[in-house]
């Protein structure tokens, strides 16, 4: 099992400047972790940051997007999955934070936490790609490879709580947070990095 | 006497009002002429999903990419999507434009009358939800689509467009 603020730190270190899409308690750790105007909270309701990342990345193509997704999110809206594979943007890239529980809403777990796969859900679905990890050591050493590969791809964190983050709800519906992503987006499309 | 709106018309009225974009699952009401030509246009990007709160999420996401978007569905799914609507189209305020068949609508009723409770509730909710709406029958409301279409964008803010009948 992987601490998750780890996790993200491992991932931010590769993933610095980028379109990310965040829900929940990976959001409240990511927006401390790697606070940016590229940051999108703003899914507004459960289940659906996947399918805003599909739109992201669909009209943003020469950006990589990333989600940050949770367990129970995902299983709101597993269709997506499906939506995804068959539009197949390269640039799509899928975090699964697995812990099997609803964790800001009591703990309560998730239906089918002994035996659910999200990674083979994701093959399933058509993903080109989909990874699973529970050892840091091994996550840090891929992700930068995962990172280079072509999308859709999935990756399934198994992770457990690790330093306390506040729940900051007003960042994460504020009128402000979506200006900031919306004039920063922008920007970014009227001058790309350059890699 | 007014003629029944078309089809043809229909997408026209789209591609006036700019749109690139069409996010659908299929709807009894508008399937024949109206979303197979087009899945098959390449004037527009055709998204299929599988469940159509998915849509609502895509809209909004692909407007910060400064593209026009539409969501293609029917009235059942609009009111499954009820919660996606309210807080990223109405609560959020970004243009989420969607159009809306309405399955076992009475040619001869006004949608507000309706003796099916799915379809006669639509306009009270829109109204709760303060969701712009409008009903398009005849060839003389095709304007209207792209009237509101473009209010959305300008104003960044959602409508629903409901087609009670199908379309010639």
């Amino acid at each position: 099992m992987m601490k998750r603020d780890q996790a993200l730190q491992a991932l931010a270190r590769h993933y610095q400047d980028g379109i990310a899409v965040a829900v929940y308690q990976t959001a409240f750790d990511w927006m401390h972790i790697r606070p940016h105007d590229l940051n999108y909270f703003c899914t507004g309701a459960m289940g659906q940051a996947s399918s805003h990342g599909l739109g992201l990345a669909l009209g943003a193509p020469d950006e990589k997007v990333i989600v940050l997704d949770g367990d129970g999110s995902l299983l709101m809206n597993l269709g997506s999955l499906v939506t995804v594979a068959n539009m197949a943007p390269r640039n799509f890239f899928h975090f699964v934070s697995q812990n099997n529980m609803y964790e800001v809403n009591g703990k309560i777990p998730i239906p089918g936490a002994a035996s659910i796969n999200f990674d083979h859900m994701a093959i399933a679905a058509g993903y080109r790609h989909a990874f699973s990890f529970d050892d840091i050591g091994q996550f840090n050493s891929e992700i930068k490879g995962i990172l280079e590969l072509e999308g859709p791809v999935l990756v399934c964190m198994h992770i457990e709580p690790g330093d306390f983050y506040p729940l900051d709800y007003v960042t994460l519906h504020s009128e402000e947070t979506r200006v900031k992503f919306r004039n920063a987006l922008k920007s970014r499309l009227q001058s790309p990095l350059q890699e | 006497m007014t003629l029944p709106i078309k089809g043809a018309s229909i997408i026209k009225a789209f591609e006036d009002a700019g749109i690139q974009s069409v996010v659908a699952l299929p709807d009894i009401v508008t399937c024949d002429t109206v979303l197979w030509p087009l899945s098959s246009n390449p004037n527009f990007m055709f998204i299929p999903v599988c469940k159509e709160d998915e849509g609502v999420s895509i809209c909004a996401s692909l407007s910060y990419c400064g593209q026009r978007a539409l969501l293609l569905i029917q009235h059942t799914g609009f009111l499954d999507s009820i919660n996606a609507i309210r807080a990223i189209a109405v609560e959020y305020q970004l243009p989420v434009v969607m159009v809306v068949g309405l399955q076992g609508s009475d040619p001869d009723t006004h949608p507000n009358q309706s003796k099916s409770i799915g379809i006669r509730a639509l306009g009270p909710i829109c109204d709760a939800l303060e969701l712009r709406h409008a009903f398009v029958k005849d060839e003389e409301s095709a304007i209207s689509i792209v009237e509101m279409i473009e209010a959305a964008y300008e104003n960044s803010s959602p409508c629903a467009i409901f087609v009670p009948n199908p379309p010639v």
